[in-house]
């Protein structure tokens, strides 16, 4: 039995911090799909352009949160343990690849800053699960989900922007998919393993969060593909529903998760002093 | 080597606060911040209710969680286990803090004083590198180097002690070498039964916390 003050929520990460989480995780996202859905010429761009947009929107927001934003290249001295030294070798990885890719529209160049987008989500999985003092984030399985929610939102956004102009080709439409079920997949894993750690505020407003995730950004945006594809009439407002579904519950899920969910490991004692007689 | 670690007898800590005023005093560290601080704790119903005072701060890990997230390399540790902030270094993302699970950590954006505007002694401790980056307990590094550096024995010699545990009213903190089996330390740990916060995280705390004798539970 353990005894002590309980758990609260942190307070040194704000919605600036929960920012980068959720604009970067949906620019890598966006990233990864656009160089391997066949875009090319000024829709590959445009994509690549908005991708490392979210991505810079994500790091400018945390650098607001820094006490010493002067100091923010300091951030790169530490590559052998700190995931948040290597997210920020990523992202500059993927910036410069990215910009090199839209400045000569190569193709090839557009796969290797999109597996440098890749790298960039798994560090941010890897900076959560690393805080030792959050049980709600050093839950292995968070990794995967912080991973497969940027997939997921990435090609959200994607297929949401190309039904403003046209139907999504079915291959991007079919990777849309196979992200929504990767990440309900790693929701279930997740919720398994922070059962056994997190304390009971924590759970309920991940399990809010979680259902979100589930009924509104997989199973509906799932049924609205089905619709569409069944009737071809509402096909590009469905997909554009289903896209946005996707991208808005994983933001939320991800502002929760920081803003929220992040109750401290608080004190406890497994034993209480013995004094005096017995 | 040294292993400069912690000792607090939860049996004889009353609560009183003075290893807090203590370090605040010594370090200088504006309001709502707490290097070292003492939890009361009251666990139980009427009438079977108990009451601990528990004092906290930076453990001096191991393996600190802090050092290894750090992106700076602000955090270091020592090889006598003590556990460091570069305030030139740091760029105060708080990473650390959120690595913490002991809530040891603190960040103050602003300067800030007792009484809004400064005292002479807070004049004289106020240090503008500490503002917007990480600070925490330092088991008053300055005050052990500067002591051994005149042969004193940290633990021993008050003048080479952390303030804390100078300050103590009831004996109940500890300070000195693990590695050494005839310290001050080495002999309360051989003597009591004692655990470490939150030890299945792997962080292996500095601080011991003394619980009961040992050998007594079989006597009785």
């Amino acid at each position: 039995m353990n005894y002590g003050p309980k758990p609260w929520q942190q307070s040194n990460w704000d919605f600036r911090a929960a920012l980068n989480f959720i604009f970067g995780g949906a620019g890598a996202g966006l990233l990864t799909i656009a160089a391997f859905s066949g875009l090319g010429g000024n829709a590959l761009r445009a994509e690549f352009l908005l991708g490392m947009a979210l991505i810079g929107a994500g790091l400018v927001s945390v650098w607001f949160e820094i006490g010493r934003p002067l100091r923010a290249l300091n951030v790169g001295f530490n590559p052998f343990t700190s995931w948040m030294t290597r997210e920020s070798f990523a992202a500059g990885l993927v910036f410069a690849l990215g910009l090199a890719a839209v400045w000569l529209a190569s193709r090839p160049l557009a796969q290797a800053a999109a597996l440098a987008a890749l790298v960039f989500a798994y560090c941010q999985g890897r900076i959560l699960q690393a805080a030792k003092g959050i049980p709600a984030w050093r839950v292995p399985a968070l990794i995967w989900l912080v991973f497969t929610t940027a997939l997921a939102e990435g090609a959200g956004l994607l297929v949401a922007l190309a039904a403003l102009f046209d139907a999504p080709a079915r291959g991007v439409l079919g990777y849309f998919s196979l992200a929504l079920i990767a990440r309900a997949l790693a929701w279930s894993m997740y919720r398994g393993g922070v059962t056994k750690s997190a304390v009971r505020p924590a759970l309920a407003v991940l399990e809010r969060a979680g259902k979100l995730l589930i009924q509104f950004g997989t199973i509906a945006p799932l049924a609205l593909l089905l619709a569409g594809w069944f009737a071809p009439d509402i096909a590009r407002i469905a997909v554009l529903l289903a896209g946005v579904a996707a991208l808005a519950t994983g933001w939320q899920f991800k502002f929760v998760l920081i803003t929220r969910a992040a109750y401290n490991q608080g004190f406890a004692l497994p034993h209480l002093p013995v004094r005096g007689t017995r | 080597m040294t292993r400069w670690a912690m000792v607090a007898d939860l049996r004889r800590c009353v609560g009183c606060q003075t290893c807090t005023a203590s370090c605040k005093q010594a370090n200088a560290t504006p309001p709502d911040v707490q290097w070292r601080r003492v939890l009361d704790m009251e666990v139980g119903e009427y009438p079977a209710v108990k009451r601990a005072f528990v004092p906290v701060g930076c453990m001096h890990c191991d393996e600190p969680p802090c050092m290894h997230v750090c992106p700076s390399t602000a955090t270091r540790k020592r090889p006598d286990g003590i556990v460091t902030i570069d305030y030139d270094l740091c760029i105060g993302c708080s990473y650390c803090a959120v690595a913490c699970p002991y809530q040891a950590r603190y960040k103050t954006d602003r300067a800030s004083f007792a009484y809004g505007k400064p005292t002479a002694a807070e004049k004289q401790g106020f240090d503008p590198k500490r503002l917007a980056v990480a600070t925490k307990c330092t088991f008053c590094a300055d005050r052990i180097d500067a002591g051994m550096a005149k042969g004193l024995t940290p633990g021993i010699d008050p003048e080479a002690t952390p303030a804390c545990v100078n300050a103590c009213i009831s004996q109940t903190l500890s300070f000195g070498d693990i590695e050494d089996p005839h310290s001050n330390v080495s002999q309360l740990l051989a003597e009591n039964q004692t655990f470490r916060m939150h030890e299945e995280l792997g962080t292996g705390p500095g601080f011991y916390y003394i619980w009961d004798k040992k050998g007594e539970e079989a006597a009785a």
